[in-house]
């Protein structure tokens, strides 16, 4: 059975990783290699890399950067900022990029999202879509003029998909950094638009809010940025939690599955029995 | 550990990048991401990677003559050779993704777009565990229902005498196809984490 996923974003800017906060105050956290690695061993299922500055800029992507992050991922790789033509994404596909991830190109240049399609195939194409609530309803936002357009999130996932995006990454702007759990409105009004696969984005601050999205929607995978950064195995521990009432895949060498976990979702000590136990177990190193 | 010399095919639309990370972690110091005949006629063990839509794939590996030197080197030389995802489904005889095209035909068979029941969304993209048919040789390192990555809209029609593994998503689909010195899987190994590259050791260990 195909599990639900858990991804992380990483967003860089000026080449290195921070956390973002409502879409304007960024706080850093540290080089997008080192980021990857962790968040690999640590068992993420997927990876989501965007360069926030590369599109505001006008540059092209920064490959040299991307080589490095992807060096260490083997977990799929999707990467974000400053695509604007095809030979961009040819070139991220020889830096280790496994899709690719349109923002503004898919706003303003559709045909884009058509031609990546065709050539690298549907699944290498992801739409991402920052949605704002606006009255009683959501609009897209514009990161880079920073204003709200006319089209609806659902109604652009639409066009996405009749373009050929395989995947849409939705992400709420009100929700960013607030550690306040997802949107799960603007998440469903998308996943009740289209037939791909969805990926949830925007507010998560632990595993309940990723059990709430799953519950609550239709969602394929539930991302997060900021709470992955700052605890040791965050990624394994958050999944032993989900484990228990959702389907993901815990394969990491050390998988708490045997662990209690407390109401705020962190683990709870082990009796000092067990601790002093422990203190003469060998553990082997994983051999592959 | 044997240094094998290791090619993986580059045909301009593969992340053939992402794979030679994997086989690099794992020790191989003999690899080469290439399209120059004489270094995969070289080679101990070839890999076909994929990335992209089966037409334009093909079209690539006939445009550079990659069709009749990999032919020559898999079929009469029976050099080992691992398709990955586009690169397994090249090897069938044909496909129906964005009109019929033909394959490499090696393998009997064809590529089918995925044809779910409802709520089950296209493409297959994720996490799904692969009961394994035959362990020997690429999954004897894995455990039985382990997790591989997925993502894919098509896949591999065959007899079921090729098929060593499958998944289930709504219906059973051709996860790994193997015949005598051709092995292809419909996932991605090299973004498998710790069982796509326990599956390279095991591969490389049988040559």
């Amino acid at each position: 059975m195909l599990k639900k996923r858990i991804a992380a974003t990483l967003l860089v800017k000026d080449g290195i990783v921070v956390q973002s906060i409502g879409f304007n105050k960024y706080l850093p956290v540290g080089k997008p290699a080192i980021a990857v690695e962790y968040l690999n061993q640590w068992g993420i299922d997927e990876i989501i890399l965007l360069d926030i500055s590369a599109t505001c800029k006008q540059i092209s992507p920064d490959y040299s950067m991307i080589k490095k992050a992807s060096l260490k991922c083997y977990v799929p790789l999707s990467v974000g900022g400053g695509i604007t033509e095809v030979r961009h994404i040819r070139e991220l596909m020889h830096c280790g990029a496994d899709k690719l991830s349109l923002n503004q190109s898919a706003i303003f240049n559709t045909d884009l999202i058509s031609e990546a399609a065709h050539i690298f195939g549907n699944q290498c194409v992801v739409v991402s879509i920052d949605g704002v609530k606006v009255g009683n309803g959501y609009c897209v936002y514009d990161y880079i003029k920073k204003t709200n357009l006319k089209i609806s999130p659902a109604e652009m996932a639409s066009k996405a998909e009749e373009a050929g995006a395989g995947e849409i990454l939705i992400n709420s702007v009100d929700r960013d950094g607030m550690y306040s759990g997802y949107d799960i409105e603007l998440i469903n009004s998308v996943c009740e638009k289209v037939t791909i696969p969805v990926i949830g984005c925007g507010g998560a601050k632990n595993a309940k809010d990723m059990i709430d999205l799953f519950q609550n929607t239709s969602v394929s995978a539930a991302c997060a940025g900021n709470f992955f950064h700052f605890t040791e195995h965050s990624v394994n521990v958050t999944k032993a939690s989900i484990l228990k009432s959702i389907n993901v895949r815990l394969e990491t060498y050390a998988n708490y599955k045997e662990n209690n976990i407390n109401e705020d979702f962190r683990l709870s000590k082990k009796a000092d029995s067990v601790l002093e136990e422990m203190l003469f177990m060998r553990i082997e190193k994983e051999v592959i | 550990m044997k240094q094998l010399k290791i090619v993986i095919i580059d045909y301009g639309v593969g992340n053939t990048h992402s794979v030679s990370n994997a086989i690099k972690h794992l020790g191989y110091k003999q690899l080469k991401i290439s399209d120059n005949e004489q270094t995969i006629k070289e080679a101990d063990v070839l890999i076909l990677p994929g990335v992209g839509a089966f037409d334009e794939c093909m079209k690539n590996l006939k445009d550079s003559h990659l069709d009749t030197i990999l032919g020559e080197q898999v079929l009469e030389n029976k050099k080992p050779i691992l398709g990955i995802c586009v690169g397994m489904q090249m090897m069938a005889e044909f496909s129906e993704e964005n009109g019929i095209h033909q394959g490499l035909n090696w393998i009997h068979g064809m590529v089918k777009k995925l044809d779910l029941p409802k709520n089950f969304a296209v493409p297959h993209v994720g996490w799904n565990n692969v009961t394994i048919e035959h362990n020997e040789p690429i999954f004897s390192r894995n455990d039985e229902n382990c997790n591989f990555y997925f993502d894919h809209s098509y896949y591999f029609h065959c007899n079921e005498e090729y098929v060593s593994a499958w998944c289930d998503y709504g219906v059973k689909i051709t996860a790994a196809v193997q015949q005598d010195n051709i092995f292809g899987v419909q996932f991605h190994p090299e973004k498998s984490q710790t069982n796509g590259l326990k599956l390279f050791r095991s591969f490389f260990n049988s040559i």
